[in-house]
């Protein structure tokens, strides 16, 4: 079924945020078609009838005790930030992007 | 190194214990005896990314410090030291993955198993190297460093948990923690000569171990013995409401079902041969062993059957399905934004967030963690999401019926751990593939969330480890701890003692 192309993969770089190098796609188009071959046979045996498992082991959801805890303060919060300032983490411009 | 030295850190984690609660040896000197085979070791094996020296006296201190009755309180292991895989966040102790994208972190929390290792009073040694983000089966994919099979320093100590199983091997640790994905603790054990255990997906809490693919990650200890890995899973096992997939129960009893199987007597118990796990793909010297130790089980009294998994085959394409979607999704808390690294765009590229992020992901992921999140990022996109991520997830349902099959039929399930002994460096990393078939034989206890454990069965045709491997039902992680045990006392009567005494050790011979 699926084979990568060039463009494919270069979407997919983008979705993931990742600046890829010319080199880095046409190595992965290599690699991703080879693995994709192997692991299409799932659908072998993947039929209508059988329920999907997301977790192994089927458990209820639970809620904790409405229990105020104490968190990380904001000192720890900040401590890894690659930017930080008066206590808020620094982003580069988000809107207005001319791209 | 001193004769007593040498002596003390080749005892089992148990033994060290002892000494330790009979007053003949102190939590300090532990500590010490080990930071300096670490030290002599380093230079040829390369475990660690990080030794916590200076942490590790201090709280070996304060645990020797305590009155006989507040030492009393604690769990058996109190006092004995351990190395960490960094994948577990530990606070104040920098924390990386083995990624470029986490240099210099030092996370502002605990893990619950090292809030618990804390309050059990064992002192944290360091932090072990890993393929990035324990994705992996070689250790090679560390941006760091290789670690070195204390085996065959030419060889990998399998993945991706390769530095926490060579620091026990080569006795630089008495115990490790380690996470296992799709055999990540199972398979170094293997290729190194130790038990590695993965305990029942939600048994161990995953609160603050760095999540890879969530579905399939969990906490299990690496060690020498059997028994010294039923006592600490005891001690980090059991609920944590910090995890939503925590079960809410207590730890098994798997220390009582270790020391039972060590009296040797499986009269009663039923032991099933996974029939499609062997044959093509697994060398000679593996199936040489394996079949041996078959035969150790069944002079002990257990009665042998053959059970089928006939959808095993699948397990392997539906695990590079899910963990690479569940991958792409963790990992996308890298953006640089609030830890980690950040790599603003070159010139002539707008300075954006989203173009930090992508420069920033480009620069800090290794090679094995791109390709998976491309495939990941793939399986989970529309139009594909039905075909591949649908479809895995019924696999799963399929090897989750398989085994429940086979435990009507038997009581603890049988494989070899891994189809090879230790490879060589290189050996694989051009080809994924190959990498990827070293967990044909550990994946699909994962899928399924069965518990599992990998031991020693002795030497292949080239002198080096070869794993077995017990499955138990879900829940139920006791079972295989008892034939684990009976079969590593009985193979080691046979040998005259542990495998380790068949391998050599220059570090610790290097003698003052």
């Amino acid at each position: 079924m699926p084979t990568f192309t060039r463009e494919e993969i270069e979407h997919l770089g983008d979705l993931a945020r990742i600046a890829l190098t010319d080199e880095e796609i046409t190595r992965l188009q290599g690699e991703l078609n080879v693995i994709a071959d192997s692991i299409n046979k799932v659908q072998e045996v993947a039929s209508d009838d059988v329920p999907p498992t997301a977790n192994p082991i089927p458990l209820e959801a639970y809620l904790r005790p409405d229990v105020p805890e104490t968190p990380l303060t904001q000192a720890e919060a900040l401590a890894g930030g690659p930017r930080t300032e008066a206590g808020m983490f620094v982003a580069p411009r988000i809107l207005g992007s001319e791209e | 190194m001193t004769q007593a030295t040498n002596e003390l850190v080749k005892l089992s984690a148990a033994e060290m214990a002892a000494k330790v609660k009979a007053g003949e040896v102190s939590s300090r000197e532990l500590v010490d005896a080990h930071l300096e085979v670490i030290e002599a070791a380093e230079p040829s094996i390369k475990a660690f990314l990080k030794v916590s020296g200076d942490v590790a006296r201090e709280q070996a201190d304060a645990f020797d410090a305590k009155s006989a009755e507040e030492k009393a309180q604690l769990p058996e292991l109190a006092g004995v030291p351990i190395a960490i895989k960094d994948m577990i966040v530990t606070k104040g102790i920098e924390t990386t993955a083995a990624s470029k994208i986490l240099e210099g972190w030092v996370p502002p929390y605990d893990a619950t198993v090292i809030e618990k290792l804390k309050a059990a009073g064992m002192p944290i040694l360091g932090k072990t190297n890993l393929d990035e983000f324990a994705q992996g089966s070689s250790t090679e994919h560390s941006a760091y460093q290789t670690t070195h099979n204390p085996w065959d320093t030419e060889r990998v100590p399998g993945g991706s948990g390769g530095g926490s199983a060579s620091a026990v091997a080569a006795f630089e640790a008495p115990l490790a923690l380690g996470t296992d994905t799709g055999g990540s603790i199972r398979q170094p054990g293997a290729l190194t000569g130790t038990v590695g255990v993965k305990p029942t997906y939600g048994g161990v809490s995953r609160f603050g171990a760095i999540a890879m693919a969530s579905s399939l990650d969990q906490i299990g200890p690496v060690s020498r013995t059997v028994l010294d890995s039923a006592l600490l899973q005891e001690i980090i096992g059991g609920h944590d409401r910090r995890d939503s997939t925590s079960i809410p129960e207590g730890p098994r009893p798997m220390v009582a079902a270790a020391r039972e199987g060590a009296k040797r007597d499986l009269k009663g118990m039923k032991v099933g041969l996974i029939k499609e796990l062997g044959g093509d793909g697994f060398q000679p010297g593996v199936e040489a062993r394996f079949n041996e130790a078959v035969k150790k089980l069944e002079e002990m009294g257990a009665e042998v059957v053959e059970v089928s998994c006939p959808h095993i085959g699948y397990s392997l394409g539906a695990y590079y399905i899910i963990m690479p979607s569940e991958v792409s999704s963790n990992l996308a808390r890298y953006d640089g934004m609030r830890y980690g690294l950040r790599v603003m765009p070159p010139a002539g590229v707008p300075q954006t967030a989203a173009n930090m992020m992508s420069y920033t992901r480009e620069a800090g992921f290794g090679d094995e963690v791109k390709r998976r999140i491309i495939l990941g990022t793939y399986a989970l996109s529309a139009g594909y999401y039905d075909a591949w991520y649908g479809s895995a997830q019924k696999v799963r349902t399929l090897i989750i019926q398989d085994f429940h099959n086979a435990f009507q039929q038997a009581d603890v399930l049988v494989a070899p751990t891994s189809p090879s002994t230790a490879f060589k460096f290189g050996e694989k990393m051009d080809d994924p593939l190959a990498m990827y078939m070293n967990d044909i034989a550990t994946i699909p206890a994962n899928l399924a969330g069965v518990p599992a454990m990998s031991i020693p069965a002795g030497l292949s045709d080239d002198g080096l480890p070869v794993g077995f491997q017990f499955i138990a039902p879900q829940q139920r992680d006791e079972v295989m701890y008892k034939p684990a045990a009976a079969l590593e006392a009985a193979l080691e009567e046979d040998w005259g003692g542990p495998i380790w005494q068949s391998m050599k050790t220059p570090w610790l011979n290097a003698a003052e």
